[in-house]
């Protein structure tokens, strides 16, 4: 060894010091996180301490780049092990159904009232049009999706699509289709309120003109109650979730276009989070709700038991989201 | 003097493109860097790569099972692909930027992890807002590619793919790389690759060390030293009897020893020396940094 450089030195009295931080780390990223011991535990924000501090003072007295390399990898993904969620996965889903989720629809209200209105209003349209003349019917609901339900029916043949069964195996297949259907319009209304609302809304309004032309059909047959109860028993919770998925659209929207005083990113990012948390419980409502459509009303086909099963679920949702609470 | 000499001391050094500044609380400057938009698109298709390829491998699976226990499998396709393309769409993603890494296996191949902007934790909901996004992002102008045919006019198709295309290419127009959903929420992708400890070039030096006159270690600053050693990390010897070449050239020496031995011994020494400068504050950036 010809010159013992200063840097070379410092590298070999800490050397030992990093490679134990970086096994450490690798255990605990590698999802091996319960074989640290206590001790190990404690000793990773303090080797942290020793190896930024070791990051410093390399800057100022080292030139090797492969050194400065390791110490700054090593520091950062010991800064997102030390300052990151300490959580696991399970407790987070725990705290996020007790408490972030409910949270988080109560502080949206106001959007949801909102999101319920255009729907409402949406059905109202429809309905009238469709009493007014049933031409109309084709405009809101395409013939795919109709499946036999237009005005031309005979009221045999409505009846038979409101009590009929399908065959057992079929229903897994309808299950999943309603669902994945349902989640995908719930995440395109609460993603297109980033373009400020206004697709968001046209996709609620929508979503209730469907609803309002199938009651004018139903309602002309005199079909109306049973009507009510083949959409009420899951249509609370799917409505109730497409609603919530519209207001979380609006509430991104609405802070995009008036931020307020905050800056339109920082506005934009809290409506987010906001909203997303929201989100996240809608996929679980629609995931209730299609094994609701998909089994729960293709095995239920009296009228009073799907109405006492809508009343039920409205009755749940409606405590568990709105239930008076401590404020934080 | 001393006022001099501490504004000399600052690494003046330009700060790249793409880094960005993380202090942390103990004060120390992580300097992180964001990872650039080729490098997010090909862990995005690597993702894509991997839940079809599972997408495929459940298939079979189910249908070897039915084979073996004599019954269709036909039945459990639709819900296979429809219900397990949306589950893995949608939670692949999450749970896996929910782990300790932060990042998805495509991710995590190429080095990069999802963090907060503003250096805090990366919260749950942070996460679900960037990939509830992807579904506007990516997915929708998908279907609408495949989908629209002839049922509907030229005009709505271009204006689709002009919608499209402001989300595809939203990245590549702001300066972080944000893509939609890192916007809403507040989430950036960065450079955290895992580096092991490389050997100090420093040892490799023979023991008696050739003497170089203290003009042949001012010919060069920082940058060439890292360029040095980047070369010789690589022991190329084509490269490697290339740079020795031009080095003595400049220095005016005779080739007396082989390349690597005398490029080793250089390093050693040109770095002693740019290191004992910078102990008394100078830092040399590179050979056209006169004193």
């Amino acid at each position: 060894m010809g010159i013992v450089l200063k840097s070379h030195r410092f590298r070999r009295e800490r050397e030992a010091d990093w490679q134990r931080l970086e096994d450490l780390l690798d255990r605990f990223e590698g999802g091996r996180r319960s074989t640290l011991t206590n001790d190990e535990i404690i000793a990773i924000p303090v080797l942290y301490r020793a190896t930024l501090s070791s990051l410093s003072v390399a800057r100022a007295i080292s030139l090797d780049k492969g050194l400065l390399e390791y110490l700054e990898s090593l520091c950062t993904r010991a800064y997102f092990c030390v300052y990151g969620t300490r959580t696991t996965v399970i407790e987070r889903l725990a705290s996020f159904f007790a408490d972030e989720w409910p949270r988080a629809v109560q502080s949206i209200w106001r959007e949801t009232l909102f999101a319920g209105a255009i729907t409402l209003l949406g059905a109202f349209v429809a309905f009238v049009l469709v009493q007014h003349s049933p031409d109309w019917f084709g405009t809101f609901i395409p013939e795919g999706l109709a499946q036999g339900r237009g005005p031309s029916a005979s009221t045999t043949e409505l009846r038979e699509t409101l009590f009929g069964k399908h065959g057992a195996n079929g229903l897994t297949v309808f299950a999943t289709f309603l669902f994945t259907h349902n989640a995908q319009i719930a995440i395109l209304a609460f993603a297109l309120g980033f373009a400020c609302c206004l697709p968001t809304a046209l996709l609620m309004a929508y979503n209730g003109m469907m609803l309002g032309a199938l009651f004018a059909v139903f309602l002309q047959h005199g079909l109306a109650p049973e009507f009510g109860g083949w959409v009420l028993i899951h249509g609370v919770t799917e409505l109730f979730a497409v609603t919530l998925a519209g207001a979380a659209g609006f509430r991104i929207g609405w802070a995009l276009a008036f931020p307020g005083e905050r800056s339109r990113l920082e506005a934009l990012t809290q409506a987010g989070r906001e909203a997303a948390i929201v989100m996240a419980g809608v996929i679980v409502m629609l995931g209730c709700a299609g094994l609701l459509e998909g089994f729960g009303r293709q095995l239920i086909t009296s009228t009073v038991a799907r109405y006492a099963v809508a009343l039920t679920t409205a009755f749940l949702w409606g405590v568990f989201f709105y239930r008076p609470r401590a404020l934080t | 003097m001393s006022v001099a000499g501490s504004t000399l001391v600052r690494d003046t050094a330009r700060p790249e493109a793409g880094a960005r500044e993380l202090v942390t609380p103990e004060g120390v400057d992580l300097r992180l860097k964001l990872a650039d938009t080729g490098e997010r698109a090909a862990a995005f298709l690597l993702d894509v790569g991997i839940i079809l390829g599972s997408l495929v491998a459940l298939t079979l699976l189910v249908f070897l099972g039915a084979w073996i226990g004599g019954t269709s499998a036909r039945e459990f396709l639709p819900a296979i692909w429809l219900l397990g393309f949306f589950l893995l769409r949608n939670f692949y993603f999450m749970g896996f930027e929910l782990s300790p890494c932060a990042a998805t296996p495509g991710k995590r191949i190429l080095g990069l992890r999802v963090t907060a902007r503003n250096g805090g934790p990366l919260a749950a909901e942070a996460i679900f807002a960037r990939n509830a996004t992807r579904e506007l992002e990516v997915f929708l102008p998908l279907t609408f590619l495949v989908t629209s045919g002839a049922a509907v006019d030229a005009w709505i198709d271009i204006l689709g793919a002009v919608w499209c295309a402001v989300f595809v290419f939203f990245p590549l127009f702001n300066r972080d790389r944000l893509r939609i959903g890192d916007l809403v929420g507040g989430t950036w992708v960065v450079r955290a690759p895992r580096r092991g400890l490389r050997i100090d070039l420093a040892d490799e030096a023979a023991s008696p060390a050739i003497a170089f006159s203290p003009a042949a270690l001012d010919a060069y600053g920082i940058k060439e030293l890292n360029v040095l050693e980047d070369v010789l990390r690589r022991r190329d010897d084509a490269t490697m009897a290339a740079v020795a070449e031009r080095i003595r050239a400049k220095l005016g020496l005779k080739a007396r020893e082989p390349a690597a031995e005398f490029l080793f011994a250089y390093y050693a020494a040109l770095r002693g020396r740019l290191e004992s400068r910078l102990l008394f504050g100078r830092r040399r950036r590179d050979k056209f940094d006169k004193d």
